[in-house]
């Protein structure tokens, strides 16, 4: 095989990504104490210190895994899900909906037409929605932030939860038989035939959609990473501790089912919302509350749901709300619990 | 040539018509290019993922924005990849 210019660049690339990543910290605190001679351990220095060393960290990190998750993303194509989901019996249908949920690329602008596509071939309601609360839960860029900022146990808690959460919501769906409130035209329409075919791809073009996701992605939330870093940072050294304690700490039971609430209609992306999470936390609020809040803002949003108004009838919007919300407080009561 | 651009109205669908458009025009290509923004019109065509490019009734492009030298290859050459 030819040595493709493409697949090159990437392996000069890594060693040098992972040289810079893991002299950050000597390299910051050189910035800081010798060219800049701060006074160590004041505010300011330290609030420095956290945005000079935790940006670069997170945007190198979100380089680096966007671009593989950009070339592994090419193999999961919309219609490959589909054909693996047809008429899969429920359960092991919601549990491969879930994890597909995860892979497959997924713009909520297609949620419509994917929704379509799946219940017409035969894709049950319930695996459907598996699918549907999965793909915008867990989510790679939320899972790279939060393994940034707390490491791979909470990343890991994170992805378990939300695979929980989207595999038992969708069961109780199809269990519930909603099917009598999706709209009566969706069952009555009718696939076009053909072009259902898949695009054939060579691996250098596979590699050139991981740095298309790079760009695009990075592009996209770079400004709230650092937005986030630098709310991050000033909070560091100038927010009392306990500052979230009363309202979002362990002690406050409501708090989680009042996180849940307040973060259905808000919409950021994940970008935004793990650096503002990160600051509840540092500031006492308890981790499962700050979970919850995090998985509603992410899962559950508003444009989402008048988006899928048009195939679903109220009440099916309704249960997917109460199913999803029901699901988020419990694992933010577990935590709490836990922890 | 018969051009559709499927999308029902997200910003990449806009990026990719108004891209298509750009092309037809400094290529001069002999085409006429029309922006499907009906979910059942686009479900004809058996698209899962928006935006979609359809020449003479056939999907050659969906789920993403090409670049420039890629769309531009299959508008003028009409070789794709599905």
């Amino acid at each position: 095989m030819k040595l493709n210019k493409s697949i090159v660049i990437p392996l000069v690339f890594l060693p040098v990504w992972y040289v810079i990543y893991s002299n950050l910290q000597p390299f910051t605190d050189w910035l800081i104490d010798t060219i800049f001679g701060m006074k160590k351990g004041a505010h300011l220095t330290e609030a420095l210190r956290f945005f000079i060393f935790e940006f670069p960290k997170v945007v190198m990190l979100l380089v680096l895994i966007i671009f593989f998750v950009g070339i592994l993303r090419s193999y999961f194509t919309a219609e490959r899900t589909r054909k693996a989901l047809e008429g899969k019996k429920t359960f092991t249908g919601n549990i491969m909906a879930s994890l597909l949920g995860i892979v497959t690329p997924f713009c909520s602008c297609s949620a419509i037409p994917l929704f379509l596509g799946f219940v017409e071939s035969g894709v049950p309601l319930g695996v459907t929605f598996s699918f549907l609360i999965a793909a915008p839960m867990i989510n790679e860029v939320a899972i790279i932030l939060l393994y940034g900022m707390f490491g791979w146990k909470v990343a890991a808690i994170y992805i378990g939860t939300g695979l929980a959460i989207a595999i038992l919501a969708g069961w109780i769906i199809g269990k519930l038989k909603l099917e009598k409130w999706v709209e009566e035209w969706v069952y009555a329409t009718k696939l076009g035939e053909g072009n259902g075919e898949e695009e054939k791809i060579a691996f250098s073009q596979r590699i050139s959609m991981g740095y298309d996701a790079v760009k695009e992605i990075v592009g996209k939330v770079w400004l709230y990473v650092a937005l986030g870093i630098l709310v991050g940072a000033g909070a560091h050294g100038y927010v009392p501790e306990e500052f979230m304690a009363s309202l979002m700490g362990k002690s406050a039971w409501y708090s989680v089912p009042l996180s849940v609430l307040i973060g259905i209609p808000l919409y950021s992306n994940a970008a935004g919302i793990v650096p503002i999470v990160s600051v509840l936390i540092e500031k006492g609020a308890s981790l499962g509350t700050a979970l919850a809040f995090m998985m509603s803002v992410i899962a559950l949003s508003l444009p989402e749901m008048i988006i899928l108004r048009k195939v679903l009838k109220l009440p099916l919007i309704l249960s997917f709300i109460a199913i999803v919300g029901g699901g988020i407080m419990i694992v933010g009561f577990l935590f709490n619990w836990i922890f | 040539m018969n051009i559709q651009v499927l999308g029902t109205g997200c910003p990449k669908c806009k990026t990719l018509e108004k891209a298509v458009r750009e092309i037809v025009a400094e290529s001069k290509l002999d085409a006429t290019v029309t922006k499907v923004d009906d979910i059942m019109e686009i479900l004809k065509f058996n698209v899962m993922t928006t935006p979609a490019l359809v020449i003479d009734g056939k999907v050659v492009l969906k789920g993403r924005v090409p670049s420039m030298d890629e769309l531009k290859q299959i508008l003028t050459t009409k070789i794709y990849f599905l």
